[in-house]
């Protein structure tokens, strides 16, 4: 990954308001065609970092280039590039779903019909004639995504797209935003939620306090978190007093419902339970984010 | 250019279809025209009416001449308890060539018209009964004077005060909303210039002021309220929108302080309503105090009634504009300065 073909290329960004340092000397770079995670708690510094890629806000130092240029101050160049969602609020009154695309999209120059075909893409072709106030949270989160892409952009940034959202509208949010990266789009997407990350990301920055804590695919952040896999069995199908003495087995607790073992080497374990016929109710839970998150910073990950 | 004209397309949508905005645009300084407009319509145009008791060819001429109103009576004491019980201002009592007048202290005004003219119409009689040539003439003719009937001055003030309102409060909260909603935000991340969405903006303002005009003016005209337009009427639009801007940028300033809609709007209605009323909306300033006509002038709505006042029904030449437009262009380009100084894109 050269820096010629880098999309975002950021390097110490600093950037304080009085004596918070909201972004702390961050450094990193997003290739073309990448789905890139920021996570963090709410505070992290995830929006500011993105204010200063997308040219809203200068940093106090560091430097930023986004194809090779710099966003600050507002380069006009630049700015047909990218797409920004904003919140799910931010659209003209009392325009319907269609009009708002079409006003979006005539800030860019994009014909009336061109701007309309959007709505097929995040799956609102059906709302097209709503009034934007009349559509569900999701649906308003889709448009507001839609609006962000009207212009057919490089590069993407979401912030927060499925905050607020029920599980079912956030599962539909993600075949929108892998659709997205299917055309090719490179996507720059802050999130707390982690799972969400590591089903979607090609790669995640970790952060707390204005700083990268990690920064690596989701897969690669979990391995190497040694964290034990958790194999969960319903209650009575082994003894604690067996399940400790298998093969690989760190630990074996129970409680009212389940027996939980803890192993660093799922396999033999799973091939001995499943020589016992010791199977029912069985659960394996790995390493997630979340553990990622408690190794690095020493707390419980709280959106 | 398309851009341009596709914000003017949505922004217009947008006003047409919030029901609020259209009833305060339209129909609540409507309400204050019509209201006003039927309470104030007979001021002026009422005649006394008097009591009379008895008749001759005084209460004949009397009666031609229209001066007064007659109320025939047969019984003298039914006439003075009317004006003992304030009903009428006096009676007239007519005893063959006795004539008595009976009128209520409390009104002096009226009791001292009827007196006059009673008295003019027995020395008249008198004079010709002496057969002898008058020796002083008098004629009386109409003028048209600068005090105007209710509904002349109305129209205009309140012409004035609706399209202000409109302008200031479509740009202050049209600027923090979109401030809030983060509109500003995707339009300045968007490769287009400040100035279309502005001008934008003042365009579907200027339009709105238009549509204003006709309406209120098309109302008015009615026969049941009688506003009559001079012959210079259509001086009248260059006013309205430079108005329009003026109070636009007015409403740009305020918007720059609001943080939200509500207070945006209670900044703009303590802006607008004292203007509006010591400029001469309701009422004509000529009759206020001379301080106040003084504090008035500050006002540049008291500049814009007196040019819609000038140029709608004075029926006054383009050379009224000079005055009114100088200020509101002054004002637009002072206030509209200072909102550029203090405008902010992001709360």
């Amino acid at each position: 990954m050269t820096e010629e073909r880098s999309a975002v290329v950021v390097r110490d960004d600093r950037k304080s308001y009085g004596e918070l340092k909201a972004v702390d000397g961050v450094s990193f770079t997003v290739a073309e065609g990448e789905f890139f995670g920021i996570l963090g708690p709410n505070g992290a510094g995830k929006t500011t970092t993105l204010e200063i890629i997308e040219g809203l806000r200068e940093p106090d130092s560091g430097e930023v280039r986004l194809f090779g240029e710099s966003p600050w101050p507002r380069n006009v160049k630049l700015l047909p590039r990218i797409g920004v969602q904003l919140q799910a609020t931010s659209f003209f009154d009392k325009l319907t779903a269609k009009e708002q695309l079409q006003t979006f999209g005539s800030l860019y120059g994009v014909s009336r019909a061109t701007a309309a075909d959007m709505l097929e893409l995040v799956g609102l072709a059906d709302k097209a004639n709503e009034q934007e106030n009349k559509l569900s949270g999701g649906q308003r989160q889709r448009l507001s995504i839609a609006c962000a892409l009207v212009h057919d952009p490089d590069i993407v940034f979401l912030d927060e797209p499925t905050a607020a959202l029920d599980p079912q509208a956030r599962r539909n949010l993600w075949d929108v935003l892998r659709a997205i990266q299917e055309r090719g789009k490179t996507i720059v997407y802050t999130t707390h939620y982690l799972d969400e990350a590591e089903i979607l990301c090609d790669r995640v920055a970790i952060m707390d306090n204005g700083k990268i804590l990690a920064l690596d695919p989701p897969a690669v952040l979990v391995r190497g978190l040694d964290a034990p896999t958790h194999v969960t069995l319903q209650k009575g199908v082994l003894s604690v007093v067996d399940a400790s003495s298998l093969d690989g087995v760190d630990e074996a607790h129970e409680n009212e419902v389940s027996l939980t073992i803890s192993t660093r080497r799922p396999a033999p374990v799973l091939s001995a339970l499943a020589d016992r016929g010791a199977l029912d109710g069985l659960q394996v839970r790995t390493a997630t984010l979340e553990d990622v998150f408690l190794n690095l910073t020493g707390r419980e990950y709280r959106a | 250019m398309t851009a341009f004209k596709t914000l003017s397309v949505a922004m217009l949508k947008g006003f047409i279809r919030d029901k609020v905005t259209l009833f305060f645009t339209f129909l609540f300084p409507l309400m204050f025209l019509i209201i006003f407009g039927l309470i104030l319509r007979d001021v002026g145009a009422d005649k006394t009416r008097i009591a009379v008791v008895g008749d001759g060819p005084i209460v004949s001429a009397l009666r031609d001449s229209g001066a007064l109103e007659l109320e025939s009576y047969n019984d003298v004491d039914a006439a003075v308890q009317k004006v003992k019980d304030g009903d009428l201002p006096a009676a007239l009592i007519i005893r063959g060539q006795q004539l008595d007048v009976r009128f209520a202290q409390s009104d002096q005004v009226k009791s001292a018209t009827v007196l006059g003219i009673v008295n003019g119409f027995v020395d008249k009689a008198n004079l010709a009964a002496t057969g002898q040539p008058p020796k002083f003439t008098f004629a009386a003719e109409k003028v048209e004077d600068a005090s105007l009937k209710p509904i002349q001055f109305l129209t205009p003030g309140i012409l004035s005060w609706g399209v202000a309102v409109s302008a200031v409060f479509g740009s202050a909260l049209t600027l923090v909303s979109w401030r809030r909603k983060q509109v500003l935000r995707r339009i300045r991340l968007a490769p287009v210039s400040a100035a279309s969405v502005l001008s934008s903006r003042i365009l579907v303002s200027t339009g709105v002021a238009l549509v204003q005009g006709a309406i209120f003016i098309g109302i008015a005209s009615l026969p049941v309220f009688g506003l009559r337009l001079s012959g210079s009427w259509w001086l009248a639009i260059p006013l309205l929108l430079l108005g329009t801007i003026a109070f636009f940028a007015l409403g740009m300033l305020v918007g720059a302080f609001a943080k939200t809609e509500e207070a945006a709007s209670a900044a703009a209605n303590i802006v607008v309503l004292p203007m509006a009323f010591l400029s001469g909306t309701f009422f004509p300033v000529d009759q206020a105090p001379a301080w106040l006509q003084t504090v008035s002038k500050i006002f540049p709505l008291r500049h814009m009634n007196d040019g819609m006042l000038d140029v709608l029904v004075r029926g006054k030449g383009i050379e009224a504009l000079a005055m009114p437009a100088a200020i509101l262009v002054g004002f637009s380009l002072v206030v509209g300065f200072l909102a550029s100084r203090v405008f902010k894109w992001e709360e």
